[in-house]
């Protein structure tokens, strides 16, 4: 079966964010970049089930400027065969998103479609249950575990309580939790291949997708900062300030 | 025009989270609808309609709707939805597992986890694990709104009398099975609705030492937590994670013990209204946070503090 994983660029996960001073947005100038992280545990998941023979192609498709090319690269470096890239300067919400990936999904008729549950720069958690949606496939988000049977897959998922399983349809939406699995690192002759495999290059318009979103933002600021308290000597002082002071016992 | 409010619950008792989104929702307008939609959940549509400021329930019942699968559930939200101004449930991992679908089927945009109402439009919700604030304008006709629930208070949970509308309509998809589920049975308050939070991290070197946390937690009623660290080493299951990754919590005091307080984790707990920290590394991060910083070992400061609580 073909697995289709959408991945996005986005800020690093070990980078401080910093508000623009005009609060307009984050200052991503000169800030480093990579593969979302849950994005590439969807690309290291759909890996795995090629090397288990579930899957016979893994496509990788990502929607951004130009420069999202470099995750494309990375995710074909971690074993991804093929790439898409739906380029825009835009910056499309996750209901254009979804509109996009539905296109692609037509046009390639995965089996699977495996994203990550959020990306960490705008914290939606939107795009695969829009795609689900969308497609009339059934989804299984925040997976922490996928089995494919014959025509079925199993995920177990990650909720408030603890964890569900549900068996779904073939096919179907995955999105990935952090405990799914841990990506391999892209070894230096894995990196010089991924140059020379396939990437198609599309625009939103030739998928005759919209892009303009109703959602504004109005202002980015920093949150409020919490100031650093008192440090105590000893347990039974912590005890009485707490008691006496901050009145919570 | 009017709001429907999605509850969130087990089919017996409604979650918390659903008052405190009723406080979100009657910033945005008054006439508010509740949907409560699950199997043998009488009891929880009687209870949504004792919430203040409720004036109708929603109440479908059927075997579809008994594990709220997003794909049974969206659908019904989308046939009794067409005509609402807002439609709000909380951010749980039901309402971000549904609503996503509502808002596409409705060909809407969504506004998730939102933190403050500035008007029936206008929403704040943290962006970048927290790191920063984006104030958004949402201009679709009908607006789909996820809610942070420990951002907001709860309305009083009597005193209400709406009326009881049952609805029949069942949508129930062919391609999704429940199978199983593994619910973490315990005596001790939900983690996300405690008062009293305490939270152990690497620092506890072992599953076991969080016997020393269970000790303070029944002196103070508290919910147990761990941090990613104390997740990823094994020590505890995932679903007692808070930060980023895990449950957002803000009771009323956060005691973190043996966690350093990396960003990930502070994500999760920094809208707590009084903050310990108990850590023998005094540079740690943790301590820029903390109301009362305590630098001690653990092992130590634990056995002391369950006695000087008894």
């Amino acid at each position: 079966m073909k697995i289709l994983v959408a991945v996005k660029r986005v800020i690093d996960y070990n980078v401080k964010v910093r508000v623009k001073a005009d609060q307009s947005d984050v200052d991503l100038s000169n800030v480093k970049m990579a593969l979302n992280p849950f994005c590439e545990i969807a690309v290291e998941e759909a890996v795995r089930l090629k090397e288990k023979g579930v899957a016979e192609e893994v496509v990788v498709v990502s929607i951004g400027p130009k420069a999202c090319q470099e995750q494309i690269r990375t995710a074909l470096a971690l074993g991804a065969d093929r790439g898409i890239h739906v380029e825009t300067d835009a910056m499309p919400d996750s209901l254009a998103v979804a509109k996009i990936l539905n296109k692609l999904v037509a046009e390639e008729a995965p089996q699977l479609v495996i994203l990550g549950k959020q990306s960490i720069d705008s914290d939606n958690n939107q795009t695969g249950q829009m795609l689900a949606a969308l497609s009339d496939m059934p989804q299984g988000t925040f997976a922490s575990e996928v089995k494919v049977d014959g025509d079925k897959v199993q995920v177990t998922r990650e909720v408030d309580g603890g964890l569900q399983t549900l068996e779904l349809t073939l096919p179907a939406i995955v999105t990935t939790d952090l405990r799914l699995n841990e990506p391999r690192y892209a070894s230096l002759p894995n990196i010089m291949k991924a140059k020379r495999k396939p990437l198609d290059v599309k625009t939103p318009a030739d998928l005759g997708v919209e892009l303009a979103s109703k959602i504004s933002v109005l202002k980015v600021e920093p949150p409020a900062e919490r100031s650093a308290g008192i440090k105590v000597a000893s347990v039974a002082e912590l005890v009485e300030k707490l008691k006496n002071e901050a009145k919570v016992l | 025009m009017s709001i429907l409010v999605v509850a969130e619950h087990d089919n017996k008792t409604l979650n918390p989270a659903t008052l405190k989104t009723l406080t979100a929702a009657q910033a945005m307008g008054d006439d508010i609808h509740v949907l409560v939609a699950g199997e043998n959940c009488a009891d929880v549509a009687n209870e949504a309609a004792k919430a203040a400021g409720v004036s109708k329930v929603l109440h479908a019942d059927n075997a579809a709707y008994g594990h709220h699968l997003a794909e049974n559930l969206s659908a019904l939200v989308v046939s009794l939805g067409k005509g609402y101004s807002h439609i709000v449930a909380p951010a749980t991992t039901t309402g971000k597992n549904f609503m996503p679908r509502v808002a596409v089927l409705l060909d809407v945009a969504q506004v998730s986890d939102i933190i403050a109402v500035e008007s029936a439009d206008t929403f704040k919700r943290p962006i970048y694990a927290g790191n920063a604030i984006a104030t958004v304008q949402c201009d679709e006709a009908i607006k789909v709104i996820t809610v942070r629930s420990t951002a907001f208070d709860a309305v009083a949970a009597e005193g209400g009398s709406a009326a009881v509308e049952a609805i029949g309509d069942v949508f129930a998809s062919e391609k999704v099975k429940f199978v199983g589920e593994q619910v973490a049975a315990s005596e001790r308050p939900d983690l996300a609705a405690a008062r009293v939070v305490i939270s152990g991290g690497r620092g506890m070197q072992n599953g076991e030492n969080f016997v020393l946390l269970e000790k303070v937690a029944d002196k103070l009623g508290a919910a147990i937590g761990a941090s990613r660290a104390a997740v990823d080493a094994g020590f505890v299951p995932n679903d007692m994670q808070v930060g980023q990754t895990g449950k957002i919590v803000a009771p009323e005091l956060y005691i973190a013990v043996g966690i350093s307080g990396a960003i990930q984790h502070l994500a999760g707990m920094k809208d707590s209204k009084v903050i310990v920290a108990i850590n023998k590394d005094e540079e740690a991060p943790i301590f820029s946070v903390a109301d009362y910083g305590l630098v001690a070992d653990l092992f130590e400061a634990l056995p002391e503090l369950e006695k000087a609580l008894s």
